[in-house]
């Protein structure tokens, strides 16, 4: 069982401040570690992974630093996003040189046991190069997997996969977590985090944002004020059944759009309200469009809370 | 200090068909122009010493020198996949000299022993001209990959400026330009080479061979030093 400490972490380049002044621990289960492109995911991982130096801070596997620590490796399994990797040799050659880097005392062994876990016996003694983008996901996640390492790393391991790929995958490090891994991986999607992660660390804009269970996030993010634009046969009336409910918070007639700006604050009783005090009015509803539904505006608002 | 999987891996990625057929070209080309050469003009020490000096050493090793220097590890920088040597518990500096080993293997196969072969074909090793070439080529070697694998580790524009050093300062102003010769790989060798051929072979160097032999020394070493270092330190940025 190993923990990854973060503490006080910050990291820039020139004066762009990437990574600022970020504690967290990533304790054995799966973790996500979750923020939109550019939050500075990648920075962290390759800090935890010793690709990188902490400016200012720590960054440790329980208590030895990880950077410039080629040690550390006999812990750690990594998965990077980039998709370099041999392409001229095949599946099981790649493995296989991954098992014997790490100086294992059996290499042929490890590195079929790794390849058997994914599931890519039946493509092993193919080329990387002709693999799909899955195929060498999965070889790419056997060779972080060949020691049996107790963190396992992974940066944006679902981009370009197919659905059926991304199960299998959840699966496997679902397996991997609740052997008592620490598996962290990154992503800018909610719902892939969700699905996965029994605890979620959000970064955004560089801050540590928010931490806990994908419960606790879910609810950061849906008890926030919610924006809609609604169009209706009679937008005034609307507007005066609506706000005397406690789940709105404020109405506004925007003239120029010929539409209702409406603030609510309880997503899940304002969705039951509003179809149900229109049809009670007798108003026919023409357009109803959240405002402000995109990814971005919701971690903005996790920062500003 | 050696890492037979790390050696295996450059040796393969070094070998692919293109650059296999890159490295390849010169020295094919300098056993032809040998066969033509004594073909027409029939054993002649000084047009030996001239193809040999002139094209062999001026030229075709440093190119040889860059394509497998720079080759041994830029594109895995390039393309990432150096991730999974670097994150092994693997000491850096045995990552950099394996592959300088594999670089000078390459680079000798490539020109000490095509040089030999040519010089033989030349004049059949009248006045050891050929084994004087030979040698100067295989010290060359040595220095070059130490060379262009340090550049591999620090620029991502490796090639474009070994090739200019190669082209410009070795096979030009190294040849030409007299201050600039006591800076020039070619000229160390060559100092060797002027040691081990006949007196009459008229092959001559402007470095003495104590200092020539220093400066190699210090250019292999010093540059294998560094890359090792810059190695350890290697940030794969450039994904955010």
């Amino acid at each position: 069982m190993t923990t990854i400490h973060i503490d006080r972490t910050s990291r820039w380049f020139g004066n762009v401040v990437a990574v600022n002044d970020i504690t967290m621990q990533i304790a054995p289960g799966v973790t996500g570690l979750l923020g939109p492109n550019g939050a500075g995911k990648s920075t962290l991982i390759h800090m935890m992974g010793g690709f990188l130096a902490p400016s200012n801070g720590s960054v440790t596997l329980d208590s030895t630093p990880i950077w410039r620590n080629e040690q550390a490796y006999r812990q750690i399994g990594l998965v990077p996003e980039r998709e370099g990797m041999y392409d001229f040799l095949t599946g099981y050659e790649f493995v296989l040189a991954n098992a014997q880097l790490h100086q294992l005392p059996d290499p042929p062994a490890a590195a079929r046991a790794a390849l058997a876990t994914v599931e890519m016996e039946y493509a092993q003694e193919r080329k990387i190069s002709t693999y799909s983008k899955g195929m060498r996901q999965r070889v790419k996640m056997a060779s972080a997997l060949v020691h049996e390492p107790s963190v396992l790393l992974l940066d944006e391991p679902f981009n370009g996969m197919d659905p059926r790929q991304r199960m299998q995958l959840m699966e496997l490090l679902r397996r991997m977590g609740d052997e008592g891994r620490t598996v962290l991986f990154s992503s800018h999607i909610l719902e892939e985090v969700e699905q996965l992660a029994s605890h979620i660390e959000v970064v955004v804009a560089g801050r540590h944002a928010a931490s806990g269970d994908f419960r606790k996030i879910r609810r950061l993010m849906t008890d926030r004020p919610h924006r809609y634009l609604v169009r209706s046969s009679d937008d005034r009336r609307l507007a005066a059944a609506l706000i005397a409910d406690a789940s709105t918070a404020g109405i506004e007639l925007d003239w120029s759009e010929q539409a209702l700006r409406i603030q609510a604050i309880d997503f899940t009783r304002f969705t039951e309200l509003l179809p149900r005090v229109a049809r009670e009015a007798g108003i026919t509803l023409y357009a109803v469009s959240p405002s402000d539904e995109s990814l971005e505006s919701v971690f903005s608002y996790l920062v500003a809370a | 200090m050696f890492n037979p999987t790390v050696a295996r891996l450059t040796y393969r990625a070094l070998l692919g068909r293109r650059r296999a057929l890159m490295l390849a070209a010169l020295p094919v080309l300098l056993l032809v122009v040998a066969a033509a050469v004594r073909g027409m003009t029939g054993a002649d020490d000084e047009v030996t010493s001239e193809l040999l000096g002139g094209f062999a050493l001026a030229t075709m090793v440093p190119l040889v020198g860059v394509i497998a220097g720079t080759g041994a590890i830029g594109p895995e920088i390039d393309d990432g996949s150096v991730v999974y040597l670097l994150a092994k518990p693997v000491k850096r500096p045995t990552i950099i000299v394996t592959k300088l080993v594999v670089a000078i293997g390459v680079t000798v196969a490539f020109t000490a022993v095509p040089v030999l072969v040519a010089g033989f074909i030349l004049n059949g090793n009248s006045q050891d001209i050929a084994v004087a070439f030979a040698l100067a080529a295989a010290v060359a070697s040595i220095a070059y990959s130490a060379l262009f694998l340090l550049l591999g580790t620090v620029s991502r524009h490796a090639v474009v400026i070994g090739l200019g050093y190669a082209l410009i300062w070795e096979a030009l102003v190294g040849s030409l330009v007299e201050g600039a010769k006591t800076l020039s790989v070619q000229q160390w060798a060559l100092a060797l080479a002027e040691k081990v051929a006949g007196n009459g072979a008229d092959v001559s160097s402007s470095v003495a061979l104590p200092a020539a032999l220093v400066l190699l020394a210090v250019v292999t070493v010093g540059g294998t030093w560094f890359a090792g270092q810059k190695l350890r330190t290697l940030t794969l940025a450039g994904e955010e």
